[in-house]
């Protein structure tokens, strides 16, 4: 299983122009462990909404690259997307589910994916155009590569350890994370 | 089999007429019948994407994508969807994302099912509560002026509003058998 924050990392790297909506919670924390950046929508709340965050900007911007990035948690709640998704079939739109099978941030309760929910299959069942498992760090780079490249709507369900990993904070204003993402999205 | 009719027909063209004016791109909604006619005019324009969604609060995640993005989006659904969006609608506050959020009323004016009346009583207190300016609509003639002033307000000053479409306006729902 990966290292949730080497495995962001990866992802992240050499990113180019990607648009990334991070998903409340770790998810959130990891997007900016790996590098704050202007183009990165850091969510604090409204969970079950980042996959149609995605939606909404992949549909307004063709032109980019979105990638989700988010929980299980975040995902679960949010299942009823999936659909939402296959109906527009947004080419430009990848989805990364971080799958610790917990629910971290509240006491590692277990989440439905640990009892066989299966992303990858729900993403399929809803007309993703291809949706894949990874648990190997050495498979990152091939990663990085769909979310830049691959014909979308395209869903990831990375396998991560459910570690404890150490809180990195970014913007928490969420007009502050709208301006600067806006500014520079349109500069 | 039933099906709803007596829906009026003129006030859906004038709020598509202002979607229009002032840019929106996307449109997000759980179908009503009171929405049916706008629902089409919004699906037959090229320059609108019609996004239909599994639950209302789809739509808020969708209004605040497609403002990152650049484009406006407003978004229609019944009042009970209103309940739908409650925790959902904290996204649009705390960044300050423009809406327009246009909502057919149920549960009041010769209502017949009173399982719409719950939330039907109270979508427009739960609206003010979650942060939208909240304005309702009983007359046809009103409807061009306050979704125009609505939409301005949404886009020009990154505020949430909600317009209720009362069910005297969109006609009481009748049912054939």
């Amino acid at each position: 299983m990966l290292d949730r924050r080497d495995f962001v990392r990866e992802l992240l790297a050499d990113r180019g122009d990607l648009l990334v909506i991070a998903g409340l919670g770790s998810a959130t924390y990891d997007a900016a462990a790996a590098g704050d950046h202007p183009l990165n929508f850091y969510l604090w709340g409204a969970m079950g909404g980042a996959l149609m965050i995605g939606l909404g900007l992949a549909l307004a911007r063709p032109d980019r690259r979105v990638a989700v990035i988010t929980g299980d948690g975040d995902f679960l709640m949010g299942l009823g997307s999936l659909a939402t998704i296959g109906v527009k079939q947004p080419q430009n739109l990848a989805v990364v589910v971080l799958d610790n099978a917990h629910y971290g941030e509240t006491g590692m309760q277990a989440s439905a994916t640990q009892s066989g929910i299966d992303p990858v299959a729900l993403a399929l069942a809803c007309r993703f155009k291809q949706a894949r498992q990874v648990a190997l760090i050495e498979e990152a780079g091939a990663i990085r590569a769909l979310l830049h490249s691959g014909e979308g709507p395209l869903l990831v369900h990375a396998r991560i350890k459910p570690q404890d990993t150490p809180r990195v904070l970014p913007l928490r204003d969420g007009h502050a994370i709208k301006q600067r993402f806006v500014a520079a999205l349109n500069n | 089999m039933h099906s709803p009719t007596n829906i009026a027909i003129a006030w859906p063209e004038i709020i598509h007429h202002q979607f229009r004016r002032v840019g929106i791109r996307q449109v997000g909604y759980v179908p009503d019948a009171g929405h049916s006619r706008l629902i089409e005019l919004c699906q037959s324009d090229p320059d609108i994407a019609d996004v239909v969604l599994t639950t209302e609060e789809e739509g808020v995640g969708l209004v605040a994508g497609a403002a990152l993005g650049g484009q406006r989006a407003a978004l229609l659904m019944q009042s009970s969807g209103v309940g739908n969006c409650i925790n959902m609608f904290s996204l649009l506050r705390n960044c300050g994302f423009g809406c327009v959020v246009l909502v057919t009323m149920r549960g009041e004016f010769g209502e017949f099912n009173p399982w719409q009346v719950p939330m039907g009583s109270i979508t427009a207190d739960v609206l003010r509560l979650s942060g939208f300016l909240t304005c309702r609509i009983d007359d046809a003639d009103d409807v061009e002026d306050i979704v125009a002033a609505g939409c301005d307000m949404a886009f020009d000053g990154d505020l949430q509003v909600a317009i209720l479409l009362s069910q005297r306006l969109i006609g009481r729902k009748q049912w054939t058998r």
